[in-house]
This record gives C-alpha cells, sequence and structure tokens, in this order.
C-alpha cells in the first residue's frame, strides 16, 4: 500500500506499524514514531495497523546542543 | 519561587527595572507580576553552548534573578559557529568565565552562579535541587538523561532540547506530565549517535531551539500562556516544517511509568564531545 513516511510517500508491503519498523530497519532505541500527530508507544506497534495514504513522522532523538 | 504578596509587589522594583522591563509590563497577560516572578526566579542552564548561549542571552535580558551554569568545558574555536555567547579572544577559557562575564554587562540585575564541571550522577541532584526551571542544552544524550531523570525525581520543570544537522526538537516537562523517557524510553545504540562533531549541525538552528527554551522557560516562570508538555516540538529548517507531536504519559515508561525500573541517577557512557577526540 501507498503510505507517506515523513512528508514522503512510501509503497510498503507492511500491514502494522512494527512490520514497517522493521522493514526500515529503524534501530531499537531512540527512535519515536508517530501517525498524524500522535506518537504512538513502541509497545503498540504490533496491533497498530497501517491504512492507506497515513501519514506517519519518524523522530530520531538528537542530541546536539 | 517565592510567591508575593501584590502589595509587596508594587514596591518591589525599582524605577529603572520599571523602566527596562517595560516590554514585558505592559504585555496583555505578563505585567509587573509577570516580571517580579522572573527577578524572583532561578534557572539552570545545563551547558553553555549552541542551545545555553542564546538561552542565557534572552533569560538574563528577560531578568530571571538568577542565573546557575553547568558547564565543565573550555571555548573551542569550532565553538563560535554558533555560541553566541562566547568570542574569539575567549577560546581556550571555561565557558562559564565568558558567560559570567558577558550576562552582568547584558543585566547587571541578574546574579550568575558558576558551575564549572559537568553535570553527573554525582552533582546532578543536589544542583537540580536548588533552581526552579531547568534548562538542558547539553551536547549528549548522558547528560539530558541526567537532567530529565533528576528533574522527574525531584519534581522540578525543564526544557529539553536537540539538535542535528538542519532540524531541531524539543520539550518541557513539569511535574506529572509526560517526561524525555516517556518518548525516548532509552538513549539510542551508541554507533547510532550523531553528534555534532560527527555530523555538522546548521548555526542558526542552535538559536531557534534556544530561544525557545528560553521562551518556554519564562512562560512557565512568569506563569503565562500554555507549555510544549505531553508534546514533541520539531522543526526542520531546510523546509521549515514545523511539527507538534503530542504524546500522553506513558505508562510503560521506566522513570515515570507503573512499574519504574529507574529508581535512582545513573549516567550513561556518552561523554560531552569536548572530552572526546574530534
Amino acid at each position: 500500500m501507498q503510505i507517506n513516511v515523513n512528508n514522503k510517500p512510501l509503497t510498503t508491503n507492511a500491514t502494522s506499524l512494527a512490520q514497517l519498523a522493521a522493514e526500515l530497519a529503524l534501530p531499537e532505541k531512540g527512535v519515536a514514531v508517530a501517525i498524524g500527530n500522535k506518537m504512538v508507544p513502541r509497545s503498540l506497534w504490533d496491533e497498530t495497523a497501517l491504512s492507506e495514504d497515513m501519514h506517519i513522522t519518524i523522530i530520531k532523538a538528537a542530541c546536539g546542543g | 519561587m517565592k510567591e508575593l504578596l501584590s502589595s509587596e509587589m508594587a514596591n518591589s522594583m525599582t524605577r529603572e527595572q520599571m523602566h527596562r522591563y517595560n516590554r514585558h509590563i505592559i504585555l496583555d497577560g505578563f505585567g509587573r507580576e509577570g516580571q517580579e516572578r522572573l527577578l524572583q526566579s532561578r534557572v539552570l542552564l545545563v551547558g553553555v553552548g549552541g542551545l545555553g548561549s542564546p538561552a542565557a542571552l534572552y533569560l538574563a535580558a528577560a531578568g530571571v534573578g538568577t542565573l546557575g551554569i553547568v558547564d565543565g568545558d573550555n571555548v573551542g574555536l569550532t565553538n563560535l559557529q554558533r555560541q553566541v555567547l562566547h568570542t574569539t579572544p575567549d577560546i581556550g577559557r571555561p565557558k562559564v568565565d565568558s558567560a559570567a562575564e558577558y550576562i552582568p554587562r547584558l543585566n547587571p540585575d541578574v546574579k550568575v552562579e558558576k558551575h564549572a564541571f559537568f553535570l553527573s550522577e554525582d552533582n546532578a541532584m543536589q544542583l537540580v535541587e536548588g533552581y526552579d526551571f531547568i534548562i538542558d542544552g547539553s551536547d549528549n544524550f548522558s547528560t539530558k538523561y541526567l537532567v530529565n531523570d533528576a528533574c522527574v525525581m525531584l519534581g522540578k520543570a525543564c526544557s529539553i532540547g536537540g539538535i542535528s544537522r538542519y532540524s531541531g526538537q524539543l520539550m518541557t516537562h513539569v511535574p506529572s506530565s509526560a517526561c524525555y523517557r516517556c518518548l525516548f524510553p532509552e538513549p539510542p545504540a551508541m554507533n547510532d549517535v550523531e553528534t555534532c562533531a560527527r555530523v555538522g549541525v546548521l548555526g542558526s538552528i542552535a538559536g531557534m531551539l534556544g530561544t525557545m527554551q528560553a521562551t518556554e522557560c519564562i512562560k512557565y516562570l512568569a506563569k503565562v500562556g500554555t507549555l510544549l508538555t505531553d508534546t514533541l516540538l520539531t522543526f526542520d529548517a531546510l523546509t521549515m516544517e514545523w511539527n507538534r507531536l503530542h504524546f500522553p504519559q506513558n505508562e510503560d515508561c521506566p522513570l515515570c511509568g507503573k512499574k519504574p525500573t529507574i529508581t535512582e541517577l545513573k549516567e550513561y557512557a556518552f561523554q560531552p564531545c569536548s572530552k572526546k577526540k574530534e
């Protein structure tokens, strides 16, 4: 299906957030994911289904100062 | 923060202070009381680098009564591209010294407390305890988690920010709002970390983020507006896209969740950039 990740279109075979994280090889730690403008805790990634045109934001913790 | 009766407030600012802070005092919702609160407040800046420099300048100009500065670093040439509190003749000097020299010239109302060392698991609780609001302007995850953990444990408010390349992110924590660990329970693996020394950073975004941290701090102290609590604000300077991402307190948070596993301060092995070979 076609989704939108960080404002770029992406075609994916993943059906859940956990599968998408695996497909994108997101690291285990230091990454947060939002659907729309709501963060989804990692404990819910398995049960969070993706849908067509979903807007997903992936945030990496930034340490610079 | 000491609460003052309005009758005491009326007499507590000098004529010169009424003049200096006039543009705050005439602000809707801010007024003399908001300014008085700033003058009575104590803010701790953890790091006076890219974020802490602009934050310090605006907090000092705003008349925050006491600015504590904890930083064990010396000014280096690569700092000057964004760390606007320090100048070229300051190279090699402790950052707390150049800060403590500049701030009273900007505003003699502000008392500076110098702590010329890095925040650590041994000193963080004691330092944080003595201030009303903490600004994390550090350049490493070890310090960011120390600030977060100490603030949650002590019931203090803080702003945690980070910048990298062309982008920045920040959040505000107050007692009972979500903490940094609700969002990022643990720091990334060492190899995934992109420090400014490794990937670079656009200097001016340090100013954007640092002044937003100062703004959150001033709002908290003066009791105006709503804060970036339970929210991560992110921006990308390349496209000027801004995002507000909401996250409530996470019941699985290892620090403030239902079954906390972190009950005392412990620092990670990340080092401030200056302690590493660049």
